[in-house]
């Protein structure tokens, strides 16, 4: 039996048929406007306030409509950008290190495995360098040299220097750059936020996105919000995995839940795995922390060459260690893509050479470089990060090397968009994360800060004003029968999850699902991993919706059933995300099947058959996913094996 | 390890609330604090009850949402968020106090959770910069000077939390004011709203129910981030000069 069924293939119309370097210029160009007096009579949902929600909140409001927008923390600042560390990459070429917009371009389809569009990663290329702009004009504190003029590093899968940062807290800064943009709006009043509320389901009206319906968090309440577009801007799905760098909070709820009102859902099988995470110490784990990629710049990763070298690091000699990705890889060492890196640390681990505890973890050692710069650079660079993973380990990596082991960190997938970061429903808009469209089958570090404020400053306002210039939208009423059977439907849903009344708590069903997530569908997949864990999902949803035990009611703040609401949606979404796994029968960036390898364990990406988007539509509570293809041109960057030796 | 933590337990915000004792075995010197409490809920859930209401997100000490008061200290004893404090910081068999933060600006919502959004309302009365998109400049064309730009970063660095509010007596938010209007003044970006930006900030600051600043200084000891106390007078310096021209 068949796990899907084939729908017909989609394709992107709206990225214009002209010269790569000037479509962008076109589509903005060919959009249609919206005249300032009319913005304000336009009511713009705008769900998350992170990077991509945050700034598109901002400039929303900036240009006159009427924004209204949702977070599920106590304050916009505090969305899970905040937690990124390393940088923000842009084509400034401020080293004149022969970067440019091509080569940024370029770099990132190919750090993509060549399963992204041309088209939207040279638009976000364009608009990376007004990024930069932007920020420093908004006073985010980047690091500055000697001279006054911004610093900038190299990063994974890369050879030129263009990673902007702000010491290892470049997510943090960004945002709040954001969050001070959207708190001027704000307090000019026209952004009406509403912090400490979820996103429970979308209003669908004749097709079109008109509204949601959330819940307050602290009274309970279930409200219907009403407008004429609904941006989602919430997020990645990493937490399906249960120990992931993402915060406790991230949740793919509301693009679930979207999916299910009829937005396909793109290429779930490219998450992304972060090399340099601390591993695990023991079962009361609750995330994992990274550490950032950055410190591959500095730093060496090696094991021991013998099986059980008990010998604490330092004592081991040089000869005795191999540094692997410097001897696998020579031309980028400790520098290659994440994928390969963590890929490359899991071999060494599964060959017994790990250290650590369970023998999960590499070495990262920055012994070379501080007898090199001196341990007052090293501070100046990572200060913060060996703080952290100090605090975290009680041990000094000043002393001794840190120890790192992957884990999930990013998704790729994400809600399928066209050009305009439109989805498959009308008047629904996604951004940053949530969508599925720069960054292929992997993401190049310092990416993702990147494309979450391109989307949010730069592309959604543009072409969102060609969605409201051209629609014709009539009045919906908050008591439409279409409204108020979502509403109906959220209740209902509530109700359902606090009487079962069973034995087992919300966490012991994420844990499960993690590390069943984790064991099959993680740094390498295989036909008879995600086929086992296929057969116990349905299982294990319906032993959720009978067992699960939330204690409270649904009229206050109840942390339970907030979380219950999550792993719910996220007990559906791990299904597609293995039907797509078992689908995508090669290997390519975060997707690596053990049966498409080549001799050397190297991916083997199968482009005669799957140079495509797999774009999913919901296909029912009882019926399959309906997989629609979307292909992928190159007209530029011709596809390749990914070598980084 | 084992604990006794005595929770402040409060149904909502109208209600009475009052410390609870529960005992917490198998405690591992690596867990976070607030896996601690993690532990905790799942007894409580096991055992029917309703598991402790806290704050708390990123887990990484970064993003700001987790703060409790811990055995008298805002975030407890070292210098760092609760979700970065270790339970190695603990004895075997010691008794834990545990509460929300306290203070006239931050009404508590259920247990360990509190209000902060006045803070929120402190940065719309203006810690920005009007910088609406597309209207900026080329990133290089004003040079900073790096000690400028390090002193503003080291101000930037404030998450939030609410820490310095909860351990000051008079439950001032002085120091946070600080620190945004420090690290906005220091920056040429910053400079053609700097006096309004301080007058509203500081006038918001007040009507929100913050207490003044008495230069105690407890809230430089409890902050995760180490704001410097100097940022206060800065602030003072700033509001003086401001008070004298207007808001410019």
């Amino acid at each position: 039996m068949s796990d899907y069924v084939t729908g017909d293939p989609i394709a992107d119309t709206k990225a214009p048929g002209v010269p790569l370097e000037t479509r962008w210029d076109e589509r903005k160009f060919a959009a249609k406007l919206v005249n300032p007096a009319n913005r304000r009579k336009h009511r713009v949902i705008v769900v998350g306030t992170g990077l991509a929600g945050g700034s598109a909140g901002a400039t929303l409001a900036e240009q006159g409509y009427h924004v209204v927008q949702f977070c599920f923390q106590d304050s916009p600042r505090r969305a899970h950008s905040v937690a990124a560390q390393g940088g923000i990459n842009a084509a400034k070429n401020y080293r004149n290190d022969g970067d440019s917009v091509y080569r940024l371009f370029y770099d990132t389809v190919k750090g993509g495995d060549f399963r992204s569009r041309e088209s939207n990663v040279y638009r976000l290329a364009q608009v990376s360098a007004q990024i930069i702009d932007q920020a420093v004009a908004q006073g985010v504190p980047f690091a500055r040299e000697y001279g006054g003029l911004l610093d900038t590093r190299s990063f994974g899968g890369v050879q030129v220097q263009r990673t902007f940062y702000a010491r290892g807290q470049t997510g943090q800064q960004l945002l709040i750059g954001a969050y001070q943009a959207l708190s001027r709006q704000i307090d000019a009043g026209n952004v009406e936020l509403h912090p400490r509320t979820e996103m429970l389901d979308l209003v669908v009206v004749d097709g079109r996105a008109r509204g949601i319906v959330a819940r307050d968090l602290v009274t309970g309440a279930i409200e219907t919000h009403l407008a004429d577009a609904v941006v989602l801007a919430t997020g990645g799905y990493g937490n399906v995995f249960y120990l992931s760098t993402n915060a406790k909070g991230s949740n793919a709820s509301a693009i679930w839940r979207a999916h299910k009102r009829g937005a396909y859902f793109a290429n779930p099988c490219f998450t992304q795995i972060h090399p340099t995470c601390i591993p695990r110490s023991g079962e009361h784990q609750s995330k994992l922390t990274l550490m950032s990629e950055s410190l591959r710049n500095d730093g060496r990763i090696w094991v021991p060459k013998r099986k059980g070298d008990t010998r604490v690091p330092e004592e081991i000699p040089e000869d005795e260690r191999d540094y692997y990705l410097e001897r696998l890889y020579p031309s980028f060492g400790n520098l290659v893509p994440r994928d390969i890196a963590s890929r490359a640390a899991k071999n060494v681990c599964d060959a017994g050479l790990g250290v650590g505890p369970g023998g999960l973890g590499v070495y990262l050692d920055f012994a070379d470089a501080i007898a090199r710069m001196g341990r007052p650079a090293i501070e100046v660079r990572y200060g913060n990060l060996f703080d952290m993973y100090q605090r975290i380990t009680a041990e000094d990596p000043y002393r001794t090397p840190m120890r790192i082991y992957p884990a999930i960190h990013y998704t790729m997938g994400g809600l399928w968009v066209d050009y305009d970061l439109q989805s498959t429903i009308p008047g629904m808009f996604v951004i940053g994360e949530a969508n599925f469209s720069d960054h292929g089958a992997n993401r190049l570090g310092a990416s993702a800060l990147m494309q979450g404020l391109a989307d949010g400053y730069f592309v959604l306002p543009a072409t969102l004003n060609d969605y409201l210039g051209g629609a014709r939208l009539d009045e919906v009423s908050p008591g439409d029968d279409a409204v108020t059977r979502v509403e109906t439907e959220v209740r209902d849903r509530i109700s359902r999850l606090l009487s079962v009344r069973g034995t087992r708590s919300v966490d012991s069903f994420h844990r499960e699902l993690g590390l069943l997530m984790w064991d099959h569908c993680g740094m390498s997949r295989n036909r008879e991993g995600l086929r086992k864990a296929l057969d116990r999902i349905p299982g294990l949803r319906a032993e959720f919706w009978r067992d699960v035990r939330i204690p409270g009611g649904a009229e206050d703040l109840n942390q339970e059933l907030e979380k219950a609401n999550r792993v719910a949606d996220f007990l559906e979404l791990a299904e597609l995300l293995l039907v797509d796994a078992l689908a995508r029968e090669e290997s390519c960036g975060g997707h690596f099947r053990e049966e498409h390898q080549t001799a050397d364990g190297e991916a083997r990406r199968d482009d005669e058959q799957f140079s495509y988007v797999a774009a999913w539509e919901y296909g029912g509570p009882d019926g399959l996913p309906v997989l629609h293809r979307e292909d992928l041109t190159f007209e530029h960057v011709h596809p390749t094996q990914r070598s980084y030796t | 390890m084992k604990l006794t933590v005595r929770i402040w337990r409060q149904a909502g915000p109208a209600t009475e609330g009052r410390l609870v004792s529960y005992p917490v075995d198998d405690v591992s010197p690596d867990m976070s604090f607030l896996e601690m409490l993690d532990v905790l809920n799942q007894e409580l859930i096991a055992h029917g009850e309703e598991p402790v209401a806290f704050d708390h997100d990123c887990r990484e000490g970064i993003c700001g949402s987790c703060g409790v008061v811990i055995n008298g200290q805002a975030h407890g004893p070292e210098r760092t968020t609760s979700c970065q404090l270790h339970m190695r910081s603990f004895a075997d068999g010691d008794v834990v106090d545990v509460e929300p933060w306290r203070a006239k600006g931050f009404p508590v919502i259920k247990d360990l959770v509190v209000d902060r959004s006045a803070l929120d309302r402190i940065v719309q009365a203006g810690g920005f910069v009007s910088a609406p998109t597309g209207s900026a400049p080329d990133a290089h064309a004003t040079p900073v000077p790096k000690p400028d730009a390090d002193l503003a970063f080291d101000n930037a660095t404030c998450i939030g939390c609410g820490a310095c509010v909860a351990a000051c007596p008079n439950g001032s938010a002085t120091l946070f004011t600080a620190a945004k209007v420090t690290h906005l003044s220091l920056l040429p970006q910053g400079q053609p709203e700097r006096a309004r930006r301080v007058l509203d900030m500081v006038d918001t600051m007040d009507a929100e129910g913050f207490g003044g600043c008495t230069n105690t200084g407890e809230c430089v000891a409890s902050c995760p981030k180490g704001i410097p106390f100097a940022s206060i007078a800065s602030l003072n310096r700033e509001f003086r000069k401001a008070s004298r021209t207007g808001r410019g």
